[in-house]
């Protein structure tokens, strides 16, 4: 026991000592709290536009005030010359094009019809459609205001009511999604290239031929990145509750229960890691490219799961993140309780127990 | 000119010789590329949709078959109760509920007006937002047939309507992944760059065969170049290899733009992010440092680059940090040359700023490597 504390000493000293190792450690979780909370978000505003009008009268002048007052929309310049749009697109940041025809008052008020075209720079599919359906909504409540009074006797209104993120805000979103990350990202990495260190450098032959237990040496390692990963989360937390006003309807304690789980399962994903690769780039590559982007791309927050095709889905299922990210918004932001989220938890535990399992069977106390 | 060239034989026999990094350094970004785009869907489609009909009248029902034809929606189920529905958002099964009252239809016709009630699970903000308009347009629809059918006559002849089209220029078929691929490229190679040159000098540094280097008559610059040149190299080789074999034959991208100008423009790329790598090596000591460092730079790079959310409706401050990141440029630049044909002309500001960044890395990454440890 005595030489277990030890060398729990020993690695947080390593840990603590290397100020550049703390700045991802620690830096990384605050910078993306702040990213993802402000800077980041899905939605689409400010978006450059340019207004073609060919009419320049009282309708088309008044739809563009409106569309120049949608925080949506920034309307970059007036033309009147539907070449220069090409060109415009090809300098990259204007979106969308707004074109009104001659005679669009006229048409519209003595043929009762009247045409706006719209062009979408649409290399960007997604901007284009969403810009699409905002203008068409601009002009849509346009139309309505100038019909009123011919528009019927009934009406119906139809009362929305946001649940959990009235505000519509992004961070709620996100927030379990970075929790996860950072967690993951901390212990396997972490993980990993400390112990395949110790065997590039050689240090790691001397500990085996010691008559230490060699599992002493690996759980000594994974302990100090555990309790970091434990002050990351609280850090995480106290961030998104305070600077970005998340709410924390659940049980608090719950939240740290499954957390450790996942943090135990990322423990021994990273001792798997350091098992099957012999130098810090490799395990630092597996770590990265095999873990990490998928932990972003295929455990929900960034993209919804349901849009990918079938076999992604089903790839999804193995990775311990999606099953955390699911808990931890049913804890923080539903006020779930563990009756709602056992079977997520069992999956996490079982994944936990199994990589342990081939990480110590496959742990060589011989180095070739 | 000899050192340098034999120092290159170093470096390339050191990488080919590595039978677990190479495939790595390969295959990885390469089974992202094919990967990645494929998850990388934000369109928001198949909200689920709960109903509770309380009224179970004709209007209803009339409403409830609207909703559910216009393809926006998919039935998670018709419930009793509101209660019950919330259950089905619990358990994420329904994004969405439409509660339509007791005595809508009677209510409507006797008081000329009557509430919906709509409850969407926002925790995903943007498919809540999106999924709320959706369906707020539908009932408004809904609401101006009902009342054409009830005052019908000569209300259409006075309606003025301004019919919206819309055109979708590059990419008529709205294929999100022509967006994606060649931006997921610019981080594959990036990651290439960023970490694969700097991590190797620190490596020397390690193992301490740098020493040797130090002591032997190899000028800076000529060591500097041996580390740079393979990267570089190999970072073509992947953006290739992305290029044309993913990209090309698999998601049929096919540049509009010119292929001399993008590659020039990669090549310039590659130089700044080599001499970020290479900055960051001259500042740690061990691996596990200038990875992390990397790490830490890399995933901001990304993040800020506008590749997954618009620079636009970031806040000013955040837009000055995402212009002041190289990765912004080339991810820019792809698409305009890629997707829309921009030409020298267009992308000058892009390669000027590239320029700056290549000379700003490297220069300061040369003052600060000593020989001298």
């Amino acid at each position: 026991m005595k030489q277990l504390i030890v060398f729990i000493k020993k690695e947080f000293k390593h840990v603590f000592r290397d100020n550049k190792t703390l700045l991802m450690l620690f830096g990384l979780p605050i910078a993306q709290i702040v990213l993802f909370g402000f800077a980041l978000t899905n939605e689409i505003k400010n978006s450059k536009i340019i207004i073609c009008d060919y009419a320049q009268d009282v309708s088309s002048l008044q739809i563009t005030e409106r569309i120049s007052k949608s925080k949506n929309f920034e309307i970059k310049k007036t033309i009147i010359d539907k070449g220069q749009i090409e060109e415009s697109f090809k300098e990259g940041d204007v979106k969308l094009v707004v074109v009104f025809p001659v005679n669009f008052h006229n048409d519209l008020y003595h043929k009762n019809k009247a045409q706006v075209q719209v062009i979408a720079d649409a290399s960007d599919p997604n901007t284009a459609s969403t810009l699409t359906a905002y203008i068409n909504f601009i002009v849509g409540s346009y139309q309505q205001e100038i019909n009123n009074g011919t528009d019927g006797a009934i009406k119906i209104i139809p009362e929305i009511r946001m649940l959990y993120n009235p505000e519509l805000k992004g961070a709620t979103n996100f927030v379990p999604g970075v929790m996860a990350l950072v967690l993951l990202l901390v212990c396997v990495l972490m993980t990993s290239v400390s112990i395949v260190k110790e065997k590039e450098k050689g240090t790691m032959e001397v500990l085996l031929v010691s008559p230490m237990n060699p599992f002493t040496v690996i759980i000594a390692k994974a302990i100090p990145y555990f309790f970091l990963s434990l002050i990351n989360l609280t850090v995480i937390l106290l961030m998104s509750i305070y600077l970005l006003d998340m709410p924390m309807n659940g049980s608090l304690i719950l939240l740290y229960f499954v957390s450790s789980i996942l943090i135990l399962c990322a423990l021994s994903l990273g001792l798997l890691i350091s098992n099957v690769t012999e130098t810090q780039q490799a395990a630092m590559l597996i770590s990265l490219m095999a873990m990490l982007l998928p932990t972003v791309m295929l455990s929900g927050f960034m993209f919804p799961l349901e849009n990918m095709p079938l076999p992604l889905q089903v790839v999804s299922n193995i990775l311990p993140s999606k099953w955390y990210y699911i808990i931890v918004k049913s804890i923080m932001i539903k006020g779930l309780g563990l009756m709602s989220i056992w079977k997520e938890t069992l999956i996490l535990t079982f994944m936990t127990i199994g990589l342990l399992f081939i990480s110590f069977r496959k742990f060589n106390i011989r180095l070739q | 000119m000899r050192p340098l060239k034999i120092l290159l034989i170093k470096e390339f026999k050191q990488i080919f010789r590595d039978k677990t990094l190479l495939p790595l350094i390969f295959a990885l970004p390469l089974i992202q590329l094919l990967i990645i785009p494929l998850a990388a869907d934000y369109e928001v489609k198949n909200i689920n949709i709960s109903i509770v009909d309380n009224d179970q009248s004709s209007y209803s029902e009339e409403l409830t078959s609207k909703v559910l034809a216009t393809g926006y929606f998919k039935l998670a189920g018709y419930s009793h109760s509101y209660k019950e529905s919330f259950k089905q958002i619990e358990t994420d099964k329904a994004d969405l509920i439409l509660e339509i009252p007791q005595n809508f239809e009677q209510n409507l016709s006797r008081n000329g007006f009557e509430k919906l009630f709509i409850a969407v699970n926002a925790i995903n903000g943007t498919k809540a937002g999106l999924g709320g308009s959706y369906l707020s347009s539908i009932i408004a629809d809904f609401n101006h047939k009902i009342n054409t059918e009830i005052v019908s006559t000569n209300i259409n002849s006075e309606f003025k309507s301004i019919e919206v089209t819309s055109l979708n220029w590059f990419n008529p078929y709205m294929n999100y992944k022509i967006f994606m691929v060649p931006g997921i490229l610019v981080i594959l190679v990036t990651m290439v760059g960023a970490y694969m040159c700097g991590l190797n000098i620190v490596k020397e540094k390690e193992i301490g065969t740098i020493e040797q280097i130090n002591v032997s008559p190899i000028k800076k610059h000529h060591y500097i170049l041996g580390k740079l040149i393979p990267f570089w190299i190999i970072g073509i080789v992947v953006f290739s290899i992305g290029f044309f074999i993913i990209g090309w034959l698999v998601y049929g991208i096919i540049p509009v733009g010119s292929l001399l100008l993008l590659y020039s423009y990669l090549a310039l790329f590659l130089i700044a992010i080599l001499g970020f790598g290479l900055l960051v090596s001259t500042y740690s000591e061990t691996q596990q440092q200038a990875m992390s460092v990397s790490f830490f730079f890399v995933m901001m790079f990304i993040l800020m680059s506008g590749l997954f959310t618009s620079i636009d409706a970031m806040p000013n401050w955040a837009q000055k940090i995402a212009y002041a990141n190289p990765v912004t440029y080339f991810i820019e630049v792809m698409r305009m040359v890629v997707l829309k044909g921009s030409g020298l002309a267009h992308i000058s500001k892009h390669i000027f700023i590239m320029i700056g960044f290549a000379l700003l890395f490297n220069t300061w990454a040369i003052i600060n490597y000593r020989k001298t440890s």
